[in-house]
């Protein structure tokens, strides 16, 4: 027994709880095969805990002591219900009439595999986010229902639709094999980006930025990393790390939107500049390179200039003629027009800009239209640009963004 | 975090039980009930009295009025209430959908309101109207 006072002991189990829970949920997970199973099993173990640990002393395994109890309570959970007739579902191994204590060496971190599941394919994305959220960063329902804007009901509603989904669907909890890795891990990334960016770019609403949910996303990355340092792991780290850095520097002091072109470099982060850069370059030297790779070494080019003058224009314009080979989009060609327009200037951008625009796909993206908006005012034809810019403001719904539209439209108008 | 648990119970689907299925069924509560005290889920809680025992007190035109009811036209009567203690709202619905009274109506499960600041600030205005009173 590890000598701790008894005292001591209420805040050395919430310590525990704050930094182990998700792991011990993990564990219980895959030994209970039920995630709300083995939630009340990790309430169980923690409550457990509480009791018997002043009075008998610290385990000198803490961690293992309280899965092989969370699992020791659940089972006995089921026992109970069953007597009292309550059915209770649970794809549960047959219940073991004896229950080997685990050592902590032999516990596995389950945590990738709780990624994993809580992102996989057959949910819906708005799911995964949600249950990844909850399951893996341990936030409450209401904390997600806050920063995705949504009620408290809707996202509960989700949770319990996904676990039935688990459930129903059997959905394995494991890390997928060698085969099916990129994929699974391309949907995993997809998530981990998805709740980044609403607290990078809340999609609506007044603020333009909610940087808690940001934070958890670079967390949960880290996270990732830690249990799966793959390549392009590393590059979503990386491209996290760099667009928040420059967090601060976006808005100004009235809340309005700055561009990259006009942002005070000086309030970027630099120790998250430094980071980023670093793990694009692990991950660039790996040569397995993906789209989250390439679109931070495009942001790591940003962070290396001090404006735009002396930023490689050249080697962005490169970088997105990959990204637009290795995931093309529309959204994509976009960003690259205007990395040429700032190489070869406006005319070239806009050339680009407009054959893209010709597809339907970005009729209703707003930033398409402020980006023809923006080459036709360089170019001189502000008429073009005028109309560019109101149909911009027709489809933008980010409060600070239409300002920033606006006082544009205002600068033409008074010419 | 504190949820209130509003059970309502289907009258019609009560009465189609026998005596010996809502002997049942109560039984299960009454030993659900248990379960959520000796895991630290329950706050407190309480079963009610038909609605027809209900007094409805109004301020009205100066004077307090009480009449009977509210004779709800509804097919579910508000049946028992409880406080639970949970995580977060995921959690509580867990626990309440495990109770067995859930086949007997729906449960409305709301979060406790934190009104410390109210409190407090309510306090402040207090004690500054008495402390102007007694100057």
């Amino acid at each position: 027994m590890a000598a701790t006072h008894p005292e001591g002991i209420p805040e050395t189990v919430e310590a525990l709880f704050r930094s182990e829970s998700r792991r011990i949920l993990a564990s219980l997970i895959r030994l209970l095969g039920d995630f709300d199973l083995a939630e009340d099993g990790l309430h169980d173990a923690f409550a457990a805990a509480l009791e018997s640990w002043p009075r008998d002393g610290m385990p000198d395994q803490p961690r293992a002591w309280l899965v092989s109890t969370g699992r020791f309570k659940a089972i006995d959970r089921l026992r109970r219900a069953a007597r009292f007739q309550v059915p209770l579902e649970a794809w549960t191994e047959p219940l073991a009439e004896s229950i080997p204590d685990f050592l902590e060496e032999e516990l596995e971190d389950d945590r990738l595999r709780l990624i994993f599941t809580c992102c996989h394919p057959a949910l819906p994305l708005e799911a995964s986010t949600a249950l990844t959220l909850r399951e893996v960063c341990g936030l409450t329902t209401e904390a997600i229902a806050r920063a995705f804007l949504v009620s408290p009901s809707t996202l509960a509603q989700r949770i319990v639709r996904a676990k039935a989904k688990i459930r129903e669907a059997r959905l394995p909890y494991e890390v997928p094999g060698r085969k099916d890795l990129p994929d699974r891990l391309g949907a995993v990334l997809q998530v981990i980006y998805l709740v980044f960016n609403e607290g990078y770019s809340a999609s609506s609403g007044a603020a333009v930025t909610r940087p808690e949910v940001s934070e958890e996303a670079i967390r949960l990355g880290r996270l990732l990393l830690e249990l799966l340092p793959e390549p392009e792991v590393m590059g979503l780290l990386a491209l996290m790390l760099l667009q928040g850095a420059r967090g601060a520097a976006r808005t100004g002091p009235a809340g309005e939107l700055v561009l990259l072109e006009a942002q005070d470099r000086s309030l970027w982060d630099a120790a998250r500049v430094a980071e980023g850069k670093a793990w694009v370059d692990r991950a660039m030297a790996s040569r397995r390179i993906g789209p989250y790779t390439l679109q931070a070494a495009i942001a790591a080019a940003h962070a290396e200039a001090t404006g735009a003058s002396d930023t490689d224009w050249n080697r962005i314009v490169g970088l997105y003629t990959l990204l637009t080979r290795l995931a093309p989009s529309p959204v994509v060609g976009l960003n690259r027009a205007v990395a040429v327009a700032m190489r070869d200037g406006p005319q070239a951008g806009l050339a680009l800009a407009e054959a893209l625009m010709e597809a339907r796909e970005l009729e209703d993206y707003h930033l398409a239209h402020a980006v023809r908006a923006d080459l036709c005012r360089r170019l001189g034809r502000a008429e073009e640009a005028r109309a560019s810019y109101r149909r911009a403001l027709q489809l933008a719904r980010q409060e600070p963004e239409r300002r920033f539209l606006e006082g544009r439209l205002r600068e033409l108008e008074k010419k | 975090m504190k949820y209130l648990c509003f059970g309502y119970l289907d009258v019609q689907q009560w009465l189609k039980l026998s005596p010996a299925e809502q002997n049942a069924m109560v039984d299960a509560c009454f030993a659900y009930d248990e379960t959520l005290k000796k895991d630290g889920h329950w706050v407190g809680g309480e079963g009610l009295q038909g609605p027809e025992t209900a007094a409805m007190v109004r301020y009205q035109n100066g004077s307090v009025s009480v009449t009977d009811g509210p004779y709800a036209e509804t097919k579910e009567l508000l049946g028992g209430l409880l406080i639970l203690e949970a995580r977060d709202l995921n959690h509580a619905i867990h626990l309440i959908s495990k109770h067995p009274g859930v086949k007997m109506g729906p449960w409305e499960v709301r979060p406790a309101a934190d009104l410390a600041q109210m409190i407090r600030e309510s306090e402040a205005r207090r004690a500054k109207t008495r402390s102007g009173a007694a100057s």
